[in-house]
């Protein structure tokens, strides 16, 4: 079984990831669209901290026999790793749309310069 | 496909219509087929309404079939999703002054032979925003998905419990605003699957919203932009902005706040 300190300092943590990423939605720091994720990490895991009972049958079913917690941190990393996934993909993303912007910028200065220059 | 005996209201019939400068905002996405006749309706219903299309990134000729229909036609470098589209629309009217703008899609399923019912109680000043609602009258017109209609139905009912009035269809992107919604909507106005969010925005800035039956036609071209698996997603998303947005402390927008 879980030893209860770890199930509560887990799940305070946890909990408080969920109340940070709700504030920071609420001050228009965080988009919805990307908050989703860790709103998911933050829920999973104050779950899995506070229902001892399931962590351990969890445990029992990838073969953890010893400490249970060891559960947390691998369901943790895997979140983190998704999250960091996920905003690769965010910033090829951008950094696509911001060459295109780029251009578009030059391509637009390029014909307002030649508007300003050429005789009427 | 309108089988709801909904009367349209010609633009002649509308009072003081003809001294506003008015504007209708079109969204597009890979709208070819569609658009032409958007716009030629919109100019049938009222030969006096600028139209800007919003060309959201289209990979056909969209943006050109605009322009030669002689619409002003707005280029998104990418695609910004519907609400970033409209919102370039919206930023478009509040920065030339326009009094009234209606929002019709690109895709034809919005009839601007109904854009009078729309604008009606906007230019009566009995609201600032006005809606076409597909489910007012509960017709037969609109055929949609089990799923889709469900989610519709789920998001009226947590809206209207917010606003505490009685909102039928968040989903509905037919409307006529104002002066003031459009400056809320130029300033802020939310991503990807906006008219829910942006329905409670307008309540809480004190905003009156007006719905009005309309019925609506099936798409003509294109595709929608939501997918069944993507609702799914949509709804959790804008739950999530709904209940976020209630421990926000709005303000009324004033003009010059942009």
């Amino acid at each position: 079984m879980t030893p209860l300190g770890v199930s509560i300092a887990g799940a305070i943590a946890s909990f408080t990831l969920v109340l940070v990423v709700l504030e920071l939605i609420r001050s228009h720091r965080l988009r919805e669209r990307y908050a989703l994720l860790w709103l998911v990490t933050g829920l999973t895991l104050t779950a899995l901290s506070a229902w001892r009972a399931g962590l351990n049958t969890i445990a029992g079913w990838v073969g953890v026999r010893g400490y249970p917690p060891a559960v947390l941190f691998a369901v943790g990393i895997l979140f983190i790793l998704a999250v960091l996934l996920h905003y690769s993909t965010v910033i090829s993303r951008l950094s696509d749309q911001n060459v295109l912007l780029a251009q578009r910028l030059a391509l637009l200065e390029q014909q307002v310069e030649r508007g300003a220059t050429e005789p009427r | 496909m309108s089988d709801i005996a909904v009367i349209p209201v010609p633009a002649d019939r509308l009072p003081g219509l003809a001294e506003l400068r008015r504007i209708a905002i079109v969204p597009a996405l890979n709208e070819e087929h569609a658009l032409p006749g958007v716009i030629d309706e919109l100019r049938a219903f009222d030969p006096g309404l600028d139209i800007v299309v919003v060309d959201d990134g289209s990979v056909d000729r969209t943006a050109a079939v605009a322009a030669a229909k002689g619409a002003l036609v707005l280029r998104l470098p990418f695609n910004l999703g519907i609400g970033g589209a409209v919102q370039t629309g919206f930023r478009f009217a509040f920065e030339h002054g326009y009094d009234l703008a209606v929002r019709v899609d690109g895709d034809g399923q919005h009839d601007p032979q109904q854009l009078g019912l729309v604008i009606e109680p906007v230019l009566r000043g009995e609201a600032d925003i006005a809606v076409g609602s597909r489910f007012v009258s509960m017709g037969a017109g609109y055929r949609s998905t089990r799923t889709r209609r469900v989610g519709i139905r789920l998001l009226a009912w947590v809206v209207s419990r917010i606003v505490g009035q009685r909102v039928t269809d968040t989903t509905s992107g037919f409307q006529a605003l104002n002066r003031e919604g459009i400056a809320l909507f130029a300033r802020d106005y939310p991503h990807d699957y906006p008219e829910v969010e942006a329905t409670v925005m307008v309540f809480r800035h004190r905003l009156r919203l007006r719905e009005v039956p309309v019925s609506m036609r099936e798409r003509g071209g294109g595709r929608s932009s939501i997918t069944a698996l993507r609702s799914i997603y949509y709804m959790v998303k804008v739950l999530l902005a709904i209940f976020v947005g209630l421990f926000r402390r709005n303000v009324v927008p004033q003009e010059d706040s942009l």
